[in-house]
């Protein structure tokens, strides 16, 4: 009889009453056709895939891992909360051991969401997988987590939002930011000052077929995984590396996102971005749900595929060996790289200009990080929007040191008041959020 | 007057009802190597000084294809399957006879690849060979487009006596439960036929002409010869009749649990505003699942006559029977033996039930009292915990829309009804207990007859359709109509309940109770391809609730 191999949790909310617009790729009838692929297989049936019901994220869970501006009731509708919450909801499902693993298809998606959002851009608006580890990080206490995240497009805000911290390795394989949005996601992308080489971004050329995403896979992201043994490994399953995804192009399928799940073994994996939603989002979610499961997913073809001519040319398979070599060099190059960069207890400043696609807000960003060998480090963010507000974040790290939590309260009680909309301050060690 | 007569696992009863109330009831004990004496037994001896043109209507509910399953008394069937991308359709084998064909349909019903004739013809000589005489065959997304299974019935059609299409069971999407179905329906067929045939023939020599309805598992009804059709509906349509009979006790606008305790098990239901719960996609008991529509019921094992032992200085109660009580005869103590203890109870003897309840307030260090007491009481808690399990379970479904889920429905029953042999020694406890309205059926040995009875013909259509292939289907129906790009919501609505009345006369309703159409699911979306709107998909689920016919609510109070 057909049975999963692993338990396997499901949050499907394909939040079929809600759209950015009604032509705009992420709408309603983006998980239609998997659902009913999804239904008429039978899936919900399978002993050992246990469905699960999507909550409300609340603002106190968007506050451990984002600043919202002005506040996330302003930039968020239910289905952006329905959406965070399901991720929790199969985060509480895995790490209770109610199941093996677990796979959140939900929408909207989030991973193009930034540690300070003032709105939508790359259709995102607060980050589902950053609020998901950080619920995860304050209620479960677990310390290491890695972040793989699959997905076409640089998953540039996961990235900007755990940018400092050495205790979460997010890895991003995405297609060449120079050919595609949101342009960013270079190998030298490495992460703050306090924690590079905890980010790896992996430029992938355009083509890439499923040929190259298992070698990256194989070469580069267990090995670095294996090194670094999170408690934790978090897909953002993107699914638009598909051959026939009408916003990107790559040449990867169904049976390669099924490979690429069995080989990275993900406790969690959160839907993000995937726009051929006939041809390619019914047989690559379907692979992906069986792979976790431990079923035989070997019949997951699409009805138009031709592995002839998806083949990767022998130009690209060069480029992505040798990123892959690069990626490897930087890896091993960590420890070293965070000791020549900087100081401890010297701040270093960075500016960031930030376009919101969605939205239409452009942002300017001035960061300071203190520079710390003790944990992640605090910093301070001078986000200032057109149109839109002035604020100021400021961020002490969960796992802070005593010097980091006091200048974290300096800088915030330095702030001065009338320059800003708003002051935030996200202490992480005692769960706080506070607001002047 | 109405006759309605049900099946039971220990005992058959059969009622007259006229629009005073329950004019007669008789009880026969089930026989289930003989069904069909049994029901005609029922019938011969409620016609008794009864002249048979007063009756207008006889509803049978009976356990026949229950007991076929659960026996694996059923035929050996032919199935033709044909899946395309997706999991290995062998993991849904249903036996010997089972092919896995090509042949595809994707999920917007287009042909993505055809049927190979020469390997249909070879598979059927096989079966043919075999001896075999029934075949059912289901393609992956025949909902969407049953034009395989079409062709390849055409194909078998002169080789096999009767052929099963998936389409043909239900609007709803699930392969491997409409393989299931589909196979259950083949399986079963010629046992159903010969029964009912047999009965109907009876009957008609008895000078009762009217038309036979049959209590299917929704708990609604449908004609003789509609029931050929799809004999699987019939399967657990026993729970479905005691909770149909709990109907006209329940409170209006409010929800209700409906706890059917017997010898052996206990039954859970649940009713919103005097309309019963459905399963949300067919009958599912342990491994089987099926398509076929059914009332939301569970089953604990524990009843009057569950086994009590003690284990570690634990109590525990069946989930086995080992025969009736003790005050009765039987050789184990029973829940019933400590009722007769507690006096709550005045039939049986007394002694024998004392001597039984003693070797179980022996191990648990108890007085005689004590334990009977407490015997009573976890079995209340026992059957109420599983209830309010099934509560927390229907309430935490999960929900496709933000609509849905701020306005989800919450199930929460404010009364609970009692059918069954104890009901009323239940009852009072259950209400002591846990501070509800508890009510114990009047009549309650018969209520389910009395359900079968006044159990109205149900039915569902589903229908979909897709204005960028221009078509609109209920495939299920045999409906497939052109359609213009404007067609609307509108045309969906009218097209559906159109069909659903058709379909509803044809299953044998009466036109009087036709009101209660309501829409259970609608859907609409736009296709959008490279961002310009190509059409619209719009999905529709119709049907006519469960509930009871006109003209009977107030009689039975």
């Amino acid at each position: 009889m057909l049975k999963a191999l692993h338990k396997t949790g499901l949050v499907f909310f394909p939040a079929f009453d809600w759209a950015i617009d009604p032509t705009h790729p992420e709408r309603e009838e983006r998980l239609l056709y998997t659902q009913d692929q999804v239904t008429e297989e039978g899936i919900f049936d399978i002993p050992g895939i246990i469905e699960y019901k999507p909550m409300l994220a609340t603002a106190e869970d968007i506050r451990r891992a984002q600043f919202c501006v002005p506040d996330e009731a302003a930039i968020t509708t239910e289905s952006h909360l329905i959406s965070a919450g399901g991720a929790k909801v199969i985060a509480d499902a895995v790490m209770n051991k109610e199941v093996k693993n677990g796979f959140a298809l939900i929408r909207p998606p989030g991973h193009h969401s930034m540690r300070v959002s003032h709105g939508g851009r790359g259709f995102c608006h607060i980050n589902i997988e950053a609020i998901m580890v950080e619920y995860i990080r304050s209620r479960y206490g677990v310390k290491r987590i890695a972040i793989v995240d699959t997905d076409c497009h640089h998953g540039d805000g996961t990235d900007n939002i755990f940018w400092h911290d050495p205790d979460v390795l997010f890895i991003s394989l995405h297609q060449d930011g120079r050919t595609m949005f949101p342009g960013t996601g270079f190998p030298g992308e490495l992460g703050g000052p306090n924690a590079k080489g905890s980010n790896l971004n992996i430029p992938l050329p355009p083509g890439t077929s499923t040929e190259g995403y298992l070698y990256v896979i194989n070469h580069c992201v267990l090995p670095v995984l294996n090194e670094f043994k999170p408690d934790l490994v978090i897909n953002s399953a993107g699914q638009d590396n598909h051959y026939t995804d009408p916003l990107t192009n790559m040449n990867f399928c169904a049976q390669g996102y099924a490979e690429l799940t069995t080989l990275l073994k993900p406790d969690i994996a959160v839907l993000e971005g995937g726009y051929a939603i006939e041809g390619a989002l019914p047989y690559v979610n379907l692979g992906i749900i069986l792979a976790m499961a431990g079923i035989d997913y070997t019949g997951v073809v699409e009805p138009d595929y031709n592995p002839e001519k998806l083949k990767q040319s022998v130009s690209i398979t060069d480029k992505i060996k040798k990123t892959t070599a690069q990626i490897n060099k930087y890896w091993s190059q960590r420890f070293q790289m965070r000791e020549d960069a900087g100081k401890p207890g010297e701040i270093q400043i960075r500016h960031k200009e930030i376009f919101y696609d969605t939205d239409n807000i452009f942002e300017r960003q001035k960061e300071r990080v203190r520079i710390c060998k003790d944990c992640g480090g605090c910093f301070e963010i001078d986000s200032q929007a057109t149109p839109g507000f002035h604020i100021l974040g400021v961020h002490i790290p969960i796992n802070a040191c005593p010097a980091c939590i006091e200048k974290g309260y300096e800088f915030f009680d330095k702030s001065v008041e009338n320059k800003y909309h708003h002051v935030f301050l996200m202490d992480r060690p005692k769960g706080n959020y506070h607001i002047k | 007057m109405i006759i309605g007569l049900d099946v039971g696992g220990t005992h058959t009863y059969a009622v007259l009802l006229s629009n005073q109330g329950v004019e007669k009831s008789v009880k026969v004990t089930t026989n289930h190597a003989d069904l069909f004496s049994t029901v005609l037994s029922g019938f011969t001896q409620l016609l008794e000084s009864i002249d048979p043109s007063q009756i207008e209507r006889a509803v049978i509910s009976t356990t026949l294809t229950t007991n076929a399953i659960i026996q694996q008394t059923m035929e050996p069937v032919g199935m033709i399957v044909s899946a395309g991308p997706g999991i290995d359709p062998e993991f849904f084998r249903t036996g010997e006879h089972y092919y896995a064909v090509s042949g595809s349909i994707n999920h917007r019903g287009r042909e993505k690849a055809s049927v190979n004739e020469m390997q249909i013809q070879d598979i059927a000589k096989k079966m043919v060979d075999a001896g075999i005489e029934y075949v059912g065959v289901v393609s992956k997304f025949c909902v969407r487009n049953p034009s395989h299974e079409i062709l390849i019935k055409r194909m078998l059609n002169k080789y096999f006596k009767k052929i099963f299409l998936g389409h043909h069971v239900s609007g709803n999407l699930n392969f491997p439960r409409r393989i299931a179905t589909t196979h259950l329906n083949a399986a079963v067929f010629s046992l159903h036929k010969s029964f009912f045939e047999a009965v109907k023939k009876s009957l008609t020599e008895k000078g009762l002409t009217v038309p036979i309805q049959i209590l299917k598992a929704d708990g609604g009804t449908m004609s003789l010869e509609a029931s050929m059709h799809f004999p699987g509906q019939t399967v657990l349509s026993g729970p479905a009749a005691s909770i149909m009979g709990a109907i006209p006790y329940a409170p209006e606008g409010q929800d209700a649990i409906v706890l059917d305790i017997g010898g052996t098990t206990t039954d859970i239901a649940f009713l919103v505003d005097k309309a019963p719960l459905l399963e949300p996609v067919g009958i599912q008991r342990g491994s089987y699942k099926s398509l076929i529509r059914s009332l939301r019921t569970d089953s604990k094992g524990i009843g009057g006559d569950s086994t009590l032992r003690v284990k570690d200085g634990n109590l525990t109660i069946g989930p086995d029977r080992q025969g009736p009580a003790m005050a009765f005869g039987g050789p184990l103590p029973t829940p019933t033996d400590a009722m007769v203890v507690l006096n709550v109870m005045d039939t049986g003897d007394r002694e024998k039930a004392t001597a039984g309840i003693e070797t179980i307030a022996r191990q648990l260090g108890l007085s005689i009292e004590e334990a009977a007491e407490k015997i009573f009481k976890t079995c209340c808690t026992i059957i109420l915990k599983k209830t309010f399990e099934m509560i927390d379970q229907i309430n935490s479904q999960p929900v496709y829309t933000v609509h849905d889920f701020l306005e989800g429905y919450k199930l929460s029953p404010q009364k609970i009804l009692v059918l069954g042999g104890p009901a009323p020694f239940f009852a009072q406890k259950i209400e002591d207990l846990y501070q509800i309205d508890t009510l114990a059926v009047p009549n309650s040995p018969v209520a389910n007859a009395v359900g079968a009875a006044l159990a109205r013909t149900t039915c569902e259509v589903s229908l979909y359709a897709d204005t960028e292939q221009g078509i609109v289907t209920a495939h299920e129906e045999d409906f497939a109509e052109p359609i213009s790009k404007t067609f609307s919501e509108d045309d969906l609505m009218e097209t559906a309940y159109t069909l659903l009345k058709e379909k509803a006369i044809n299953s044998g309703a009466d036109p009087e109770n036709l009101e209660e159409v309501e829409v259970v699911e609608f859907q609409k979306f736009n296709i959008i391809r490279n961002f310009s709107p190509r059409g619209k998909i719009f999905r529709t689920k119709m049907q006519l609730k469960p509930g009871l016919i006109k003209g009977y609510e107030t009689v039975l109070h």
